[in-house]
């Protein structure tokens, strides 16, 4: 476990705590460089990029947008429903959230 | 007396080296990347940056404020129930309940679903079970979510397997025979990971890590190419990583090619673009931890040969940095001082994409 977690605590974004995982998402569904990455999440998010890695700025503005949060918050988005907020935010398809959609009636 | 810093040998002990020791390992640790690669030296400032980190006082270091990148894992939950070989730590809990351990305790930016023997063949006799797995998982996170295993194409020969062992038949000198024996196996592993992945996919996986492609040497480099190929071709927005084995493509087969590229003896900075032109949207380099040698060694040379796979690489990379590659002591337990110096580096000095 020390492994993976020092990566994360040396380098990493911090996933939900902050904004790892939309901007591990425009790595992987639009080839994106670390950089451009960063700046299209933070321009989708009106933030700066450096606060993409801030838990101060991101805990709030993620549960006003409903992307889903560290922290155990009653009646706030989680799982597929924070995925589709994802969605519309950053302008991507998600597989899990188009398979939800196709079995809805 | 001159001064002494505490460094790792690749192994993980601990060792007391001056300035000159550490600047001369770091200087040859470079030429030996930059020799087998034929790639260029690192600069003088990032040979004087990499002292730098190595030698910072603190038990933990860290990238510089605004450096964060994200951190893609292989194995990934299992390292929660899983056992010693699995470098898991046996906590009974399912994989589902590692994953948002994962996601919400630890702060992982992506995270996958992986067998416990985490290979793709074993995963086709339970494959419904992996599939209601991935389906409960998609409903409880955010973070983008594969499906891992390891190609691992021995699995396909004998006895494991339905293709004569091609150890065997090289040492009887049946090259040919071999040979053969490795492209029927590249074959049907190509077919098994497709298999899998379309039903993983229906089950709402983002997507797919390839984990130590070419393990088995070039047969499973190939094999693992074209799957990635097919996949993109059926999936156009599936995520795939495609991370490496070793630092170097073992030639097993010795022929084997893609896209007119013969796969034996390719370093990472050339392994990159021909898993890009398969269509992989993220590479893993890996480069090999020498136990012999000591940190500064191992971290100039894996910088160095890193460095240049971020250039040459269309699409970005995420440098493994496990037990043993990416200039991480060969441990089951690597120490947090240098793993966060390796970290560092790749992250400031290599350019990475993501770890």
């Amino acid at each position: 476990m020390g492994m993976p977690i020092s990566h994360i605590m040396t380098s990493g974004m911090s996933g939900i705590r902050a904004a790892g995982d939309l901007v591990a998402r425009m790595q992987f569904s639009e080839n994106m460089r670390i950089a451009d990455a960063k700046d299209y999440v933070a321009k989708k998010l009106d933030v700066t990029t450096d606060d993409l890695s801030d838990e101060y700025v991101m805990r709030e503005l993620r549960e006003d947008l409903g992307i889903g949060v560290i922290t155990s918050v009653a009646g706030a988005p989680k799982g597929i429903a924070a995925k589709m907020n994802i969605e519309k935010l950053l302008d991507i398809k998600i597989n899990s959230c188009e398979r939800f959609r196709n079995q809805l009636r | 007396m001159a001064t002494e810093y505490k460094l790792r040998m690749g192994d993980g002990k601990r060792i007391f080296m001056t300035k000159e020791q550490i600047m001369a390992d770091l200087k040859e640790g470079m030429a030996d990347a930059a020799d087998l690669g034929s790639i260029p030296d690192i600069s003088a400032d990032e040979l004087d940056k990499l002292f730098d980190i190595l030698t910072m006082p603190s038990r933990m270091v860290g990238v510089e404020l605004g450096k964060e990148v994200p951190v893609t894992h292989d194995i990934g939950t299992l390292r929660i129930d899983g056992d010693q070989g699995n470098s898991g730590v046996g906590i009974p809990s399912s994989r589902l309940v590692g994953i948002m351990m994962h996601e919400r305790a630890f702060g992982a930016d992506t995270m996958e679903l992986g067998h416990i023997d985490y290979s793709y063949k074993p995963a086709k006799p339970v494959i419904a079970q992996e599939m209601q797995t991935m389906e409960v998982v998609q409903q409880n996170t955010i973070v983008p979510m594969f499906y891992g295993a390891m190609p691992n194409m021995g699995l396909y020969y004998t006895p494991d397997g339905p293709f004569e062992n091609p150890g065997d038949l090289m040492k009887a000198f049946k090259i040919e025979e071999a040979r053969k024996s490795m492209e029927d196996s590249a074959k049907h592993l190509t077919r098994d990971i497709v298999w899998i992945m379309q039903r993983m996919m229906a089950s709402g996986a983002d997507g797919v890590n390839f984990d130590t492609v070419g393990a088995a040497g070039d047969g499973d480099m190939y094999a693992s190419l074209h799957a990635i190929e097919a996949l993109r071709k059926q999936y156009p927005d599936i995520y795939i990583e495609s991370g490496m084995a070793g630092e170097l493509m073992l030639g097993m087969h010795g022929e084997m090619e893609y896209d007119g590229v013969t796969l034996a003896g390719l370093w990472p900075h050339q392994q990159a673009p021909l898993a890009a032109k398969a269509g992989a949207n993220v590479f893993g380099p890996v480069v090999n931890t020498n136990t012999s040698k000591s940190g500064a060694w191992n971290l100039g040379r894996a910088v160095t040969f890193i460095k240049q796979a971020v250039k040459d690489s269309p699409i970005p990379c995420h440098v493994n940095m496990g037990m043993g590659v990416g200039g991480i002591p060969m441990l089951e337990t690597p120490t947090i001082d240098a793993v966060s110096r390796a970290s560092k580096a790749m992250v400031e000095i290599a350019g990475v994409d993501g770890i």
